[in-house]
C-alpha cells in the first residue's frame, strides 16, 4: 500500500482569514491553569560574604521569616547551604529554594572560593541533565533545581569591586543570571553610591563579566526593563523590623539620625530590586537558565563524552550510533578487567596453596622431632622405672627377712613376761 | 515550615523531605505576576495545533474541519464527478496560521483521503501509524541533537478524530481495530458523522451501543480514563465521557433563520443548525477541542505519548516502523546486550568461577 505524504513547504502557510469567533484565544488561560496546577519553582542562589545580609535580603523580600542561624565566620571552606519553602499567593504556589554561600570570603586563602559554587550550579545541570538522558523518565513533574537567579552580594566599600568578587563572577557568568546588588547600602551617602555604581559597572565591562540583561524585546516589559537596567547595581537595604513612619507600619532601619525605609525609593533600590526580579522577569530568568544556560551545559558535557552532531564526512551522526560505539567500548574495557580480576585471583590463590604447603611441611617437620623427643623420654622415664621397682623390691625383701626374724624374737620374749606377769599380779589370783 | 538540606545534593534527595505547609502571605510579594509573564511569553511564541481527521471518504471530513475553524481550511470540500477516488491511502497535509484577539495559532490538518475505501482493508491503519510516529521520531532526533533549537518545531499529532458512518447499530470490526491500534499512540476522539440521518432516539441507542462496544474492546478514546489526575478533572472528564461519542453535523454554508445568520443544512424539510445543541453536538465537539481541553490534548502528546514512543524507541529500535534517520541497531545490539548480560553479572560471577577453580587444583 503506497503511502504518499503531500505537504506543503514552510513558505506556503498563509493566513487564514476567520469567518466567526473560533475560540482558541482561551488557550494562554488553559496553559496557565496547567502550570498553576502543576506549582512554579524559583531557586536563588545568594553569594556574598559573611554578615552582608543576604538572609535578611531574602527575608524581606519574600516578607517572610526564613529561620536560621547567622553563621559563624570560622568556616575552612566555602560551603553550600540550601533551603526549600513553599510560599503561596492567592492560587499561585511557588516552590522556593535559596541557596546560601557560607563561609565565603572568611578564609586567608580565598583561591577555591568559587570552586564549590560552581560545582553546585554544575552538579544541578548535570542532574536536570541525567534526568532528561534517561529512557523512563518524567520530565513534566521533575522538580527542578538549577539556579534561576544569583543575587551577587557587593560590600559596600565606596570604592571598587574587590579582586574576589571579580574572579567569582568571571567563573559564574556563564552558568547562571548574575544579578549583582549593593548590600547595606544605607552605609554610602547618595553622591558617592553614584559614583560607586558607575565605577562597579565600568569594571564589569571591562573585564567581560556578562551579567544578566533585562529583556527589552517585548513591548510590555521593553519599557521597565529599559529605565531599570540603569540603576544597576541595585543598592539594596534589608530589614524585617517594622518602624511606625507616620500612620503606618514599614519596614524600616533605625538609627539615632533617621529612619532608612526598606520600600522607599528615594532611600533605596529595594522596591526596584523585588520588581525585576520578581514581578517582571521571573519567568524570563526561568527561560534564560533553561534555553541558554543549561543548554550550553549540556553542549559542553555531551562533547566532553565524545558525542557529535556530524561526523568529520558531514554525514549525520545519529546519537545511537556513538552510544553503541561507546557500549561497546564499555563492554570490551569491562571484559579486559575481569580477565585481570581473574588473573589476579588465580595468582594469589596459587601464592596462598605454596605458603600453604611450606607451612604444612614445616608442621611435619615439627612433629617429627616432637615425636622423637617424646619417645626418647618415655624411655628414659622407662628405666628409671624399672630401677625404681627394683630397688623396691629389694627393699621388699630385705624388710620381709627382718619382720620375720624380728617376729620370731618376739614371740619367744612375750611368752616369757605372760608368764612372769600372770604370777606378780595379785588382781589376777584373787579374781 | 523550612527543610534544612546540606548541598551540593542533587534534587533527588529532596523528593523524600517532608513537605512544608505552605505559608500565606500578604500579597505584596507579587509572585502572581508570573500568571502574567507566563501568558506573554506564550502569546508571542505562539502556539501549534496539529489534528488528524479519519474515515471513510463522504463522511464530511473536510466540511468538519472547515466548520470547526471557521474558514476554507480545504480549498476544495467535496471532490468533483471527474476526479477518481484515491486507489491507495494517502495522507494530506495542509498548515495555516489563524489569528484570534492577537493569538497566533499554526493550525496543520491532515487528511486521510482512501481510508477504507478499498475492497481489502487490511491493514490500513499502518499507513496512519507510520506517519504519527514518524512525527514522533522527528521530534526525538530533533531533541537529542547536541546543538538543538530552543523551540522544537513540533508536528506531532495531537488528536485524531475518528469518523464513524451512522449505521444505527454497533462499531463495524474496521473500526474497533483502527480504534484499538491507535489509542495506544495517540488521542483518539470519535465523532458519528453525518449525524443528521440519525433521529434523537436513535442517536442515543447508537450512542450507547459504541460505549458499550468500547468498553468490552478496552478502547480508551480522549479523555482517558487513567490520566485524570484531581477530582475536578475526573467530574469534567466523565461528562464528556458520557457524552462521546459526539453526534456532528458539519456545513459551510450559511443560512438565514429567525433573522439570525447560521450555519447549517438545507433540507426540504427543514434546516439543521450546526450551533445548535438541539439539532447535533458539533458545540460540544468544539469546545472539547478548542476551547476547553486544547492545552491538555497537547500535554497527553507531549508527556505520554511522546515519552511512550521515546521509551520504545531508545529499547528495542529494531521493532518500530523506520522513519528518516533510523539506524539498524538489531545485530549489534542483541550481541552487546547478551554480553552486556553476561558482564554486568561479570565481577560476581568471576568470583564465583575462581573460587570453584581452586577446589579442583587441591
Amino acid at each position: 500500500m503506497a503511502v504518499a505524504v503531500g505537504r506543503p513547504s514552510n513558505e506556503e502557510l498563509r493566513n487564514l482569514s476567520l469567518s466567526g469567533h473560533v475560540g482558541f484565544d482561551s488557550l494562554p488561560d488553559q496553559l496557565v491553569n496547567k502550570s498553576t496546577s502543576q506549582g512554579f519553582c524559583f531557586n536563588i542562589l545568594c553569594v556574598g560574604e559573611t554578615g552582608i545580609g543576604k538572609s535578611t535580603l531574602m527575608d524581606t523580600l519574600f516578607n517572610t521569616k526564613f529561620e536560621s542561624d547567622p553563621a559563624t565566620h570560622n568556616e575552612p571552606g566555602v560551603r553550600l547551604k540550601a533551603r526549600s519553602y513553599e510560599l503561596q499567593e492567592s492560587n499561585v504556589r511557588l516552590k522556593l529554594t535559596i541557596v546560601d554561600t557560607v563561609g565565603f570570603g572568611d578564609q586567608i586563602n580565598k583561591d577555591d572560593s568559587y570552586k564549590p559554587i560552581v560545582e553546585y550550579i554544575d552538579a544541578q545541570f548535570e542532574a536536570y541533565l541525567q534526568e532528561e538522558l534517561k529512557i523512563k523518565r518524567s520530565l513534566f513533574n521533575y522538580h527542578d533545581t538549577r539556579i534561576h537567579a544569583c543575587l551577587y552580594f557587593i560590600a559596600p566599600t565606596g570604592h571598587s569591586l574587590k579582586s574576589l568578587d571579580l574572579v567569582t563572577m568571571k567563573k559564574l557568568d556563564s552558568k547562571v543570571n548574575i544579578i549583582p546588588i549593593i548590600a547595606k547600602a544605607d552605609t554610602i551617602a547618595k553622591n558617592e553610591l553614584h559614583k560607586f555604581k558607575s565605577k562597579i559597572m565600568s569594571e564589569l565591562v571591562s573585564n567581560g563579566v556578562q551579567i544578566y540583561q533585562f529583556p527589552t524585546d517585548e513591548e510590555t516589559v521593553a519599557e521597565i526593563n529599559a529605565t531599570m537596567s540603569v540603576h544597576l547595581p541595585f543598592a539594596v537595604v534589608g530589614s524585617t523590623e517594622e518602624v511606625k513612619i507616620g500612620n503606618k507600619m514599614a519596614k524600616a532601619r533605625q538609627y539615632p539620625w533617621g529612619v532608612v525605609q526598606v520600600e522607599n525609593e528615594s532611600h533605596c533600590d529595594f522596591v526596584k530590586l523585588r520588581e525585576m526580579l520578581i514581578r517582571v522577569n521571573m519567568e524570563d530568568l526561568r527561560e534564560q537558565t533553561h534555553a541558554r544556560h543549561y543548554e550550553l551545559y549540556r553542549r559542553c558535557k555531551l562533547e566532553e563524552m565524545g558525542f557529535k552532531d556530524t561526523d568529520p564526512d558531514s554525514k549525520p551522526f545519529s546519537l545511537q550510533e556513538t552510544y553503541e560505539a561507546k557500549r561497546n567500548e564499555f563492554l570490551g574495557e569491562l571484559q579486559k578487567k575481569e580477565e585481570e580480576m581473574r588473573q589476579m585471583f588465580v595468582m594469589r590463590v596459587k601464592e596462598k596453596e605454596a605458603e600453604l604447603k611450606e607451612a604444612e611441611k614445616e608442621l611435619h617437620e615439627k612433629f617429627d622431632l616432637l615425636k622423637r623427643t617424646h619417645q626418647e623420654e618415655k624411655k628414659k622415664v622407662e628405666d628409671k622405672k624399672k630401677e625404681l621397682e627394683d630397688e623396691v623390691n629389694n627393699f621388699q625383701k630385705k624388710k620381709a627377712a627382718t619382720q620375720l626374724l624380728q617376729s620370731q624374737a618376739q614371740q619367744s620374749g612375750a611368752q616369757q613376761t605372760k608368764k612372769d606377769k600372770d604370777k606378780k599380779n595379785p588382781w589376777l589370783c584373787t579374781e | 515550615m523550612d527543610t534544612l538540606k546540606e548541598s551540593p545534593s542533587p534534587c533527588s534527595s529532596r523528593h523524600n523531605s517532608p513537605r512544608p505547609a505552605p505559608c500565606e502571605m500578604p500579597a505584596t510579594v507579587g509572585i502572581e505576576a508570573v500568571l502574567d509573564q507566563l501568558k506573554i511569553k506564550a502569546m508571542k511564541m505562539g502556539f501549534e495545533f496539529n489534528i488528524m481527521v479519519v474515515g471513510q471518504s463522504g463522511l464530511g471530513k473536510s466540511t468538519m474541519v472547515n466548520t470547526l475553524f471557521k474558514s476554507k481550511v480545504w480549498k476544495s470540500a467535496l471532490p468533483g464527478p471527474g476526479v477518481p477516488t484515491p486507489q491507495t491511502l494517502q495522507l494530506h497535509s495542509v498548515s495555516h496560521v489563524i489569528e484570534e484577539k492577537g493569538l497566533k495559532l499554526k493550525l496543520t490538518v491532515t487528511d486521510t483521503p482512501g481510508f477504507g475505501d478499498q475492497i481489502n482493508n487490511d491493514k490500513c491503519w499502518e499507513p496512519i501509524l507510520g506517519y504519527i510516529n514518524e512525527q514522533y521520531e522527528q521530534y526525538l532526533q530533533e531533541e537529542i541533537l547536541i546543538t538543538r533549537q530552543r523551540h522544537i518545531p513540533d508536528t506531532r499529532v495531537h488528536c485524531c478524530v475518528y469518523f464513524v458512518p451512522p449505521t444505527g447499530h454497533c462499531l463495524r470490526p474496521l473500526d474497533i481495530e483502527f480504534l484499538q491500534r491507535l489509542c495506544q499512540t495517540v488521542n483518539v476522539v470519535p465523532v458519528i458523522a453525518r449525524a443528521d440521518s440519525l433521529t434523537i432516539e436513535e442517536r442515543e441507542a447508537f450512542r450507547s451501543r459504541i460505549q458499550k462496544d468500547l468498553k468490552s474492546h478496552c478502547i480508551d478514546v480522549y479523555p482517558q480514563k487513567r490520566f485524570d489526575e484531581d477530582p475536578n478533572d475526573k467530574i469534567l472528564n466523565s461528562k464528556i465521557r458520557e457524552r462521546i461519542p459526539f453526534a456532528v453535523v458539519g456545513a459551510d454554508q450559511e443560512h438565514v433563520v429567525n433573522g439570525r445568520c447560521v450555519l447549517g443544512r438545507k433540507t426540504n424539510w427543514g434546516i439543521i443548525e450546526v450551533e445548535n445543541m438541539a439539532h447535533c453536538e458539533f458545540p460540544l465537539l468544539r469546545d472539547l477541542l478548542i476551547r476547553s481541553h486544547l492545552q491538555d490534548l497537547k500535554d497527553i502528546t507531549h508527556n505520554i505519548h511522546y515519552e511512550n514512543y521515546r521509551v520504545v524507541r531508545l529499547n528495542e529500535s529494531h521493532q518500530l516502523p523506520r522513519g528518516p534517520g533510523w539506524v539498524n541497531l538489531a545485530p549489534v545490539s542483541l550481541a552487546s546486550t547478551s554480553a552486556g548480560q553476561v558482564t554486568t553479572s561479570g565481577p560476581s560471577k568471576a568470583h564465583k568461577r575462581a573460587q570453584e577453580e581452586p577446589k579442583y587444583e587441591f
